[in-house]
This record gives C-alpha cells, sequence and structure tokens, in this order.
C-alpha cells in the first residue's frame, strides 16, 4: 500500500518485523531500507573562518544551479552524496564559522537525506503531532497542557472517569493509556455518536474497549431529572452521517492511504530531522477503513439484524445510564468546542464527592464564567484555573539557548475538587461557602468570622 | 484509602487531607483517640472523622468547619514534609507522559529526595508496575520507606539507599523509563542506559542550570541517546477578580458617558454581577495573573534509548 508522507512515497512492507524505533531510507522506488548509524564523515577540509565580515550575499555563492542538482536527483543518487556535492560547490562554505558549517550542512541534509523512523504510537507523540498538524481538530490543546489535565484529574488504573470530548478522541485516549484497561470510562459526545479517529491511532487492544462505555450527551437532562427512557435514541442514519463526515474530511486532507491491520494498525512514521514536533502518523485514516466497511455492511444488513443492533445498543446505554446514575464517579475531563459551563455543572452531579475534575477552554474568558457559576453552586473547593506555558532549548557545546519560536497558546484549565453538596441550600451557607474561598486578601475577615 | 485507591470513607490510619480554605491544607494521619488542632477549633478524629465520607464538611469545636479530601499525589505533592526540594505537579505532569508512563510501567528513580515525584510515578505505574527509587541519604531512604507503607503503596516500590552515580540503579535491563534529579546527571547516563530494556526506553534528567543540561545532553549522545530534547514548563495561575475601572470625566453629560462606556465592553453577556453598573465606572470580569508566579523550576531533558 503506498503511503504519501512529506512529499515522499513509499511502501511499508520492508518495515514489517523491525523493532520500533529504526530508521529507514526511502529508496526511489518508494522502498523502506534500514538505515545503518551512519559514520559522520565530518567535512575533510577542517577550515573555517571566525567570523562573516567578508561574506557577501551574492547569490553566486552556490556554483551548482537548479537544474544540476534536479539532475543529480533524477539520477537517483543518495542524499548524501548531493550534501557533499553542495558543500563542495559552496564557494563561501569554507569561509563560514564551524557553526555556520554545522547550520548548512544540517539544513542541506533535513532537506535531501530523507530518512524516517517509525515509532510506537503513545500519547506524548500523538498528542505532539496533532498539535503541530491538526491543532483545529483538538480545540489547540498543546500536548503540555493535556499532560496537566492528566495529572491533575488523577487519572490512572481502576477510576470510573468521565471524559466529554470533542478532541478526535485524543483526550480519550490519553486516558485510556493512563488506565491501561482497568477501570472503566463513560464518553460523553454531542451529536449522533463519539469520534475516536485520535483514539484508533493508539492502537489499544481490544480489551481496552471492554469497559468503555458512550452515552449521548442529549440525554444527560433526562437522566438528572429522572425521566430517561431510551425510546429517543439518536438515530442509526445520523450516526452514519457524522462517522462519513469526519472520515472524509481526513481521508481528503490527510491523503493517506490504508494501512494493513495486522501492521499494527496505527504504526509510525516520522520524519527524523531534528524536529521530533514534526512527527507524524500515517494511520490517521486507518479507521476509515473500518467505517465504510461497517457502512457497507449495514446496507447489506437485512432488517433484522438492525433490528438486533439496535436492540444492543439500547442495552448498552441503559448499562452506561446504570453507571452515570450511581453519581459515584471519580473524576471528569472536558475538553470540548462547547461552552464549559453548561457542559460541566450538569456533569459534575455524576461526580462523587472528594474527587478532581479538570475543564479544557482554548479561551480564559468561558472559563472565569464558568469559575463563578461553580463557586455559586458549591461543592467544589480547590479551584484553580491556570495555564502552562512551554519552551523548548537548543542545546549544543556553546550554542545553548531557548528555541527561536514557542507556542503562543495551547488553552486553559480550570480544576478543582467535589466536596459534599449541603443538603440545605440555604443563603447562608452559600454566602459562607463564598466567603471561605475568596481570595488572600479576605483571609483575615473569614479567620474572624469563624473565631 | 490508599495512594492508588478511591475509598468512599475515612479509616483508621488514613492519611487524610485537612482543607482549611483557599490553598490552606495540611496532612493528618487518622488515628482512633488523637486530636488535630487547627484555627478553627478542635477536630478528633474518633468522632468527627473515622466513619465519615471523604469531601464531608466536619465542624471543629469552634464553630468553623473544614473538608477532609481524600488524598492524592498532587494533594500530597502540595502538602508533604519537605526533606528536599520537591518537584512539583507541573514538571511531574510533563515528565509523566514524556516518558510515557502507564500502568505496568517500570521506572528507575533518583534520588527520591522527599518523595513527590514518586507518589506520582507510582500512581501512574499501578497496579502492575514498579518504581526503583534510589537514594544516597541514608536517613531520607528510610523516611521514604516508611511514608510508602503508611500510603498502601510499599508493595509498588523498592527504595535503595545507594549512589547511583557509582552503583547505579540496582537493576539492569527492566526499565522503560528512568529518571534523574540529582547534582551530577552526566554521571549516571551510563547506569541509566543499563537499567533500561534492551529494546529501549525513554529518560528524563531535571536540572535547574543550564551548564548541568549541557554535560547531560553530551553524556546522553556519547551514550547513544536519541530524539534529546530539553524543555521548560512554567505554570501560570489566575486569580479570578471583578475589576471596576473608573470612566475618566471629559466633561461630558453624565448620562451619555456612562452609556458610552459601558456599551463598548459588553459585561452583562457573560451573565455576571458585572450588570450592576455604578455609576462612572465599568466592572469586568478578568483572569488577574498573581502578583509572583514560579519563573523557573529546572529544565527537562529528554531522550530515548533504542
Amino acid at each position: 500500500r503506498k503511503i504519501i508522507f512529506e512529499k515522499q512515497w513509499f511502501y511499508l512492507d520492508n518495515a514489517i518485523g523491525h523493532i520500533y524505533g529504526t530508521t529507514f531510507e526511502v529508496t526511489s522506488g518508494g522502498n523502506l531500507q534500514p538505515k545503518q548509524e551512519v559514520e559522520e564523515t565530518p567535512t575533510d577540509t577542517k577550515e573555517a573562518g571566525t567570523d562573516n565580515r567578508n561574506i557577501v550575499d551574492d547569490g553566486r555563492s552556490q556554483r551548482l544551479t537548479h537544474d544540476d542538482i534536479k539532475a543529480l536527483k533524477d539520477k537517483g543518487i543518495k542524499g548524501q552524496e548531493i550534501v557533499q556535492q553542495l558543500i563542495e560547490n559552496s564557494t563561501t562554505f569554507r569561509d563560514k564559522t564551524e557553526f555556520a558549517q554545522d547550520k548548512y550542512i544540517k539544513k542541506k541534509k533535513k532537506k535531501y537525506e530523507a530518512v524516517i523512523t517509525i515509532v510506537k504510537p503513545s500519547t506524548r507523540i500523538l498528542s505532539t503531532m496533532y498539535y503541530a498538524r491538526e491543532p483545529g481538530k483538538i480545540n489547540h490543546l498543546r500536548y503540555d497542557t493535556l499532560a496537566q489535565m492528566l495529572t491533575l484529574g488523577n487519572i490512572r488504573a481502576g477510576n470510573k472517569t468521565i471524559v466529554m470530548e470533542t478532541c478526535a478522541g485524543l483526550v480519550l485516549g490519553a486516558v485510556m493509556e493512563r488506565m491501561g484497561g482497568y477501570g472503566s470510562i463513560i464518553q460523553l459526545y454531542p451529536g449522533g455518536g463519539p469520534v475516536r479517529a485520535a483514539t484508533s491511532c493508539f492502537g489499544f487492544p481490544k480489551l481496552f474497549f471492554d469497559n468503555l462505555h458512550e452515552f449521548p450527551l442529549s440525554k444527560v437532562e433526562s437522566l438528572l431529572s429522572g425521566t430517561f427512557s431510551t425510546e429517543t435514541l439518536p438515530s442509526e442514519p445520523e450516526d452514519n452521517i457524522l462517522v462519513e463526515e469526519e472520515s472524509n474530511g481526513l481521508a481528503t486532507e490527510k491523503q493517506t492511504s490504508l494501512q494493513e491491520p495486522e501492521e499494527e494498525s496505527a504504526a509510525e512514521a516520522a520524519m527524523e530531522n531534528n524536529q521530533p514536533e514534526e512527527q507524524d502518523s500515517m494511520d490517521m485514516s486507518a479507521e476509515d477503513a473500518e467505517f465504510k466497511e461497517n457502512k457497507e455492511k449495514e446496507i447489506k444488513e437485512n432488517v433484522r439484524e438492525k433490528h438486533r443492533k439496535q436492540w444492543e445498543r439500547r442495552k448498552k446505554l441503559i448499562e452506561t445510564a446504570a453507571l452515570l446514575g450511581e453519581k459515584n464517579a471519580d473524576g471528569l475531563i472536558v475538553a470540548s468546542k462547547f461552552h464549559p459551563t453548561p457542559v460541566l455543572l450538569p456533569l459534575l452531579e455524576f461526580v462523587a464527592p472528594s474527587r478532581p475534575f479538570v475543564v479544557y477552554c482554548q479561551y480564559k474568558e468561558p472559563l472565569l464564567d464558568c469559575y463563578t457559576k461553580l463557586r455559586e453552586r458549591g461543592g467544589v473547593v480547590n479551584l484553580k484555573l491556570s495555564e502552562t506555558w512551554l519552551r523548548n532549548y537548543q542545546v549544543l557545546p556553546d550554542r545553548s539557548h531557548p528555541k527561536l519560536t514557542m507556542s503562543g497558546g495551547g488553552g486553559y484549565l480550570l480544576s478543582g475538587t467535589t466536596v459534599v453538596l449541603e443538603k440545605s441550600k440555604s443563603d447562608c451557607s452559600n454566602s459562607e461557602a463564598l466567603k471561605m474561598e475568596e481570595p488572600s486578601s479576605k483571609r483575615c475577615k473569614v479567620q474572624d468570622f469563624h473565631c | 484509602m490508599s495512594f492508588v485507591e478511591y475509598g468512599d470513607t475515612i479509616k483508621d490510619g488514613d492519611t487524610a487531607i485537612v482543607f482549611l480554605g483557599h490553598e490552606s491544607m495540611f496532612p493528618v494521619k487518622v488515628q482512633h483517640g488523637t486530636v488535630t488542632q487547627t484555627k478553627y477549633g478542635v477536630i478528633r478524629h474518633s468522632t468527627d472523622l473515622i466513619g465519615k465520607k471523604y469531601g464531608s464538611k466536619v465542624t471543629c469545636s469552634k464553630g468553623g468547619w473544614v473538608f477532609i479530601l481524600h488524598p492524592t499525589p498532587e494533594l500530597w505533592t502540595m502538602n508533604l514534609p519537605h526533606r528536599t526540594q520537591i518537584l512539583y505537579s507541573t514538571d511531574i505532569s510533563i515528565i509523566t507522559m514524556m516518558l510515557e508512563l502507564k500502568p505496568g510501567s517500570i521506572v528507575c528513580e533518583s534520588g527520591t529526595g522527599s518523595g513527590s515525584l514518586s507518589h506520582a510515578l507510582i500512581r501512574t505505574v499501578a497496579p502492575t508496575g514498579h518504581l526503583y527509587t534510589v537514594e544516597f541519604h541514608q536517613q531520607r531512604a528510610e523516611k521514604a520507606r516508611e511514608e510508602f507503607r503508611e500510603h498502601g503503596v510499599e508493595h509498588l516500590v523498592t527504595v535503595t539507599n545507594q549512589d547511583v552515580c557509582k552503583n547505579g540503579f540496582g537493576v539492569s535491563s527492566i526499565a522503560d523509563a528512568v529518571f534523574l534529579d540529582i547534582p551530577s546527571p552526566w554521571e549516571a547516563i551510563g547506569h541509566a542506559k543499563s537499567a533500561l530494556k534492551t529494546e529501549g526506553g525513554r529518560i528524563c534528567s531535571f536540572s535547574p542550570c543550564i551548564e548541568q543540561v549541557q554535560r547531560t545532553c553530551l553524556a546522553m549522545e556519547e551514550y547513544g541517546f536519541t530524539e534529546i530534547n530539553t524543555l521548560e514548563i512554567l505554570l501560570r495561575v489566575y486569580n479570578v477578580k471583578t475589576v471596576s475601572l473608573q470612566i475618566p470625566d471629559l466633561g461630558k453629560a453624565a448620562e451619555d458617558n456612562s452609556s458610552i462606556g459601558f456599551d463598548s465592553s459588553n459585561p452583562s453577556k457573560q451573565g455576571s454581577p458585572c450588570a450592576n453598573l455604578q455609576q462612572g465606572t465599568v466592572q469586568f470580569k478578568s483572569g488577574v495573573p498573581l502578583r509572583e508566579m514560579v519563573g523557573h523550576t529546572g529544565y527537562l531533558t529528554f531522550a530515548t534509548k533504542s
């Protein structure tokens, strides 16, 4: 199967049987060849200038023309040799400082030496990749922010976690990875069905899905008010439309073809160009196949089969409703495109006391509102509105400094801990609770009040 | 209670977090017959705590009240007795994710220090993983062992009292990840490599100074680690406040200037109390950064062994 990545196309067949982390070179035929540890051939001439006072940018320092380079490429000459040629034909190379030479070589290598490393999928890889490639699909949730969510939410094996996300299933996948198949997850979804495009990239074993439940967001109110029934299920066709949209979008944007299921449906290819941020997976659309197959099957299926499925779905839904109805979840994670307040307030009802919750929002203002509303409601302590900044560094002998560019924003988090909500919601206790939570400036007052 | 499992009710021997209000909390060891003093009065463990639900409001002797919270590694980090400088949850989060830790992972750590990171690591790798932590200070190693026992996680951790730079982690070829928080991490990179599984793994080193990072990176390269990446993460916390700004008197008629000022900054749309407008001021809700924030904890250097 042909795969396109970073303007290269290749077949993955040769990659099977190698361990993760193996680096491959792309040959002209699109085959992958394991790359051996190359002895860095340092430019034989250890000649180097000390500064650039005599280097003039006249645009003629490179003696090879565009056509020459193209000819070299067409001949299928190894990238390494092209780089060497470029160096030899650069008149200014010798006058450059040692550091500038280094930089020059690196830049050319990046362009001409196509090497690919295949790595195992993980939250680290996938969240970094999504943030770099498809930030819009995950509401600009930066990977360090996701990391905070998992920690603040105390996500671990054995929990009963509620997740409401519209991040292509990335947050769900991250939670699943941290829970390792222990405990249960209830995913609340808007529309006709949960989106799990990113989740499938993790290549989780089937077992992990046994305790993954889903529940439509549109049923939450009825569940809370006790009028919940399964009669008005989100219907099947709706489901398909949504799924189709998602898969079509992915397919056209990524232009990737599908992967063999035997290849660990979530193998990952990454350009090894000293920029781990640019890693990308090839199988964004791996699940499209499944969906399309499912769809075709569904069409062929007879009515009885459909009924049986619907019945099964209904049974599952009732089970999930029962799980939620226990109102003893161990945590709540929200990361969606919706306004956080109307999502958070009702969902907190399902969470046991003394459990953490985390809400992500790309913008700060809705979380300010959410913060105020939570204070009014009560039943929460330890509220914190935060943001993280991430700075990457270049560390090289005598050339260490922060990287030139950094991400402008990775979203905001509102986190806290649930406590037992006062039964008598009298004004007195409410204002008391409010006072207790006032910022430090008011703390002395609270003390007076208590003593 | 346990640090790796939620419990509903408070039991004898539990470690619980007493929440007094606005970032003011402390841990207590719940014991029959014991009392704890707070600024709101006395808490009697036998009657006030044992048997109650976690997250309950407990009324103290002076009529004040506190909340009792279930311990988590994050709450513990904020409340533990410091024996050394500790890592805070912001750094811990990114370390956990970048080391790709999950249930079942085998992790090596040095030094143990005050056990702030250790608790978070144990939480993540439980119930099938294990933490091998090395601390060269005998007293600290002892204290850490005692805490792990009290917190019901001793089966998930092995504390070794030796010098990691000289003697390594005491294990070889079993770790999925290694974490170093020691003054000279470059001297332990070799040991880290041999502790990691033969098929590979991840490593992280935490250092406050860039010179340490420099030497560590060189050592990592020398030992064949790839994907070497150094980063720094900063936490910004915001206070949510309603701010009111005065409208200057430009000599216009009073009705005019109030209406103009408010329409432009539509605060009422947020449905917040800012709607109650006073003459000559504009109110709005703002996330105000704290006056002072942590500017630097340390550089985190990650790498892969493959």
